[in-house]
């Protein structure tokens, strides 16, 4: 494997007084799809919102491409090559399609090459062309998702973040979403994404790692985490 | 009427869908704009029709720094804390008014635009119709901003999702300092059109902003769409109620449609939530 493009190390973070992350971490190599995983109100969330620069972390280090990112403000961040997509895609609601995704491209870094990604955007989701005059908010959540994501990789990211992507979707659009994944990891960009289903996330990714109570209690191969005995320990509590 | 009272409460509406707080000080901007208007006739020798560019600089600068000097400090404080802020600094620009400028009463004589037309058999005064034709044009040119600048929808996208957009890359506190400019320039341009035909006095500001409180309210809270035809439906019903009755109850009609619509839609007449 080649070296690592992320490294988060040591984080804790509080959410008003209460403290969520317990010196977590999280690593990505260059090109590698990541699942992060575990139970909810784990702190999964939190650890990528940390990691985007939406949260501050009190203490613990975020090294992207080799640089310490840790304490930077979010649009400051996406400018270094780091793309995150929400939970529960956030939209901007009375936006066209067609305005989200340019939107997505609003970094000065990712600017200068709008149209040339937008063109191969659109090869992946034909949907932001057909759809590309409807208000966000009326696109059904499988719609909505695949927006979010094209929106997410018009920063033109070298690590992609998603949270929940299969989030309330029917198997066939999950299907797809992870058909769009595979693609989008083969040009290159390393995916870390958020993801209850044990089974299905390390069907998908390299690695993965495991959250509970804010700690990362589990790390390692996808093959070898579906099959260690603590998995169930996390997941069904004996 | 209504097209000023819609860019009043589109300045209005702009910041509270930016960030979710009234700027309770919002009628003394515009008592300032009026202030600036008038001190721009009298002491420049520009005319009031000329002036509201100058009050559309004056008030952005005063938007920006009150978003830079108060604003921002208290973003994370309690809402109470948020209401006190700009009620505060209501009471302190009133205050400051009465003690520079004292409570005389002033008004711009003989502006170039004067006298009366008429429009279908009803006449109005000239700097009424050109204050509105001119509020529209403000009022289309914000639009056009908001809807049609990379700039414009960066800062509508904030109003939306503040999260999200700063993942854009967006600078979501810059678009908070702009967003007040923007919201002073509205008041501005709308305060330095009503000096034309309006006394000046420190407390000018109260009618303007509760007719602006009424309007953002019906047109739905961060709607700027909204706001204009709200602006209209206000601007209507206080000609019409100033016709069939006593003048001085003309607001009380006003008030009594806002609290009907309230009551029946409460997230406004074209409100989206
Ligand atoms: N604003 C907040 N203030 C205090 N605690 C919060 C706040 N938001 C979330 N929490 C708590 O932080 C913990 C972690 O939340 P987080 O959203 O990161 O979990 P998660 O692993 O993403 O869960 P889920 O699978 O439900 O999305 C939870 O226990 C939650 O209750
Ligand atoms: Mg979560």
């Amino acid at each position: 494997m080649a070296g690592l493009i992320l490294e988060a190390r040591g984080l804790d973070v509080l959410l008003e007084d209460y403290q969520v992350l317990w010196g977590a971490h999280v690593d990505v190599g260059e090109g590698e799809i990541v699942a992060l995983l575990g139970p909810n109100g784990a702190g999964k969330s939190t650890l990528m919102n940390t990691i985007s620069g939406l949260l501050r972390p009190r203490g613990g280090e975020v090294v992207f491409a080799g640089r310490s990112i840790a304490g930077l403000r979010a649009h400051r961040i996406v400018r270094e090559g780091v793309s995150h997509v929400l939970e529960r895609r956030r939209l901007f609601p009375y936006l066209t399609v067609r305005q989200n995704v340019l939107l997505g491209a609003y970094n000065p870094a990712a600017r200068a090459g709008r149209d040339e990604q937008l063109r191969r955007v659109t090869e992946l989701f034909p949907l932001i062309e057909s759809r590309a005059n409807q208000l966000a908010h009326t696109l059904s959540g499988g719609e909505q998702q695949m927006v979010a994501i094209a929106r997410g990789l018009m920063a033109r990211p070298r690590l992609l973040m998603i949270d929940e992507p299969f989030l309330g979707l029917a198997p066939r659009i999950v299907d797809q979403i992870v058909g769009v994944m595979a693609r989008i990891n083969a040009d290159g960009v390393a995916i870390l994404f958020i993801e209850q289903n044990v089974e299905r996330a390390l069907g998908i990714a390299h690695r993965g790692f495991v959250l509970e109570s804010g700690r990362t209690v589990l790390e390692g191969r996808a093959a070898d985490i579906v099959r260690s005995p603590e998995i169930r320990k996390v997941f069904l509590g004996g | 009427m209504g097209f000023v009272y819609a860019l009043v409460a589109a300045g209005l509406s702009l910041i509270f869908g930016l960030m979710e707080l009234v700027n309770f000080a919002h009628g003394e901007f515009l008592m300032i704009a009026m202030y600036v208007a008038f001190f721009g006739w009298s002491l420049g020798g520009i005319d009031p029709v000329l002036g509201a560019p100058l009050g559309a600089v004056a008030l952005a600068a005063l938007g920006w720094a009150t978003y830079h000097g108060v604003i921002r400090h208290i973003l994370s404080g309690p809402m109470l804390a948020q209401i006190f802020a700009t009620f505060g600094l209501a009471v302190f620009l009133r205050n400051m008014a009465h003690f520079v400028w004292g409570v005389d009463f002033r008004t711009v004589q003989d502006p170039w635009l004067s006298g009366r037309v008429s429009l279908g058999g009803v006449f109005v005064g000239l700097p009424q119709i050109s204050a509105s034709v001119a509020a529209f044009g403000a009022f289309l040119a914000l639009y056009l901003f908001l809807s049609r600048t990379e700039t414009g929808l960066a800062l509508t996208a904030t109003a939306q999702d503040r999260q999200a957009a700063s993942l854009m890359g967006i600078d979501t506190e810059r678009m908070f300092a702009l967003g007040w400019a923007i919201g002073g320039a509205c008041v501005g341009v709308a305060g330095a059109l009503v000096a034309m035909f309006f006394y000046i006095y420190p407390d000018v500001g109260g009618t303007f902003a509760l007719l602006a409180y009424v309007t953002v309210a019906l047109g739905g809270f961060g709607n700027v769409p909204g706001t204009l035809a709200a602006g209209v439906v206000v601007g209507l019903v206080e000609a019409l109620a100033g016709l069939l009755i006593p003048p001085a109850f003309k607001y009380s009609v006003v008030f009594l449609l806002y609290l009907a619509v309230v009551l029946w839609r409460p997230q406004g007449l074209f409100g989206r939530f």
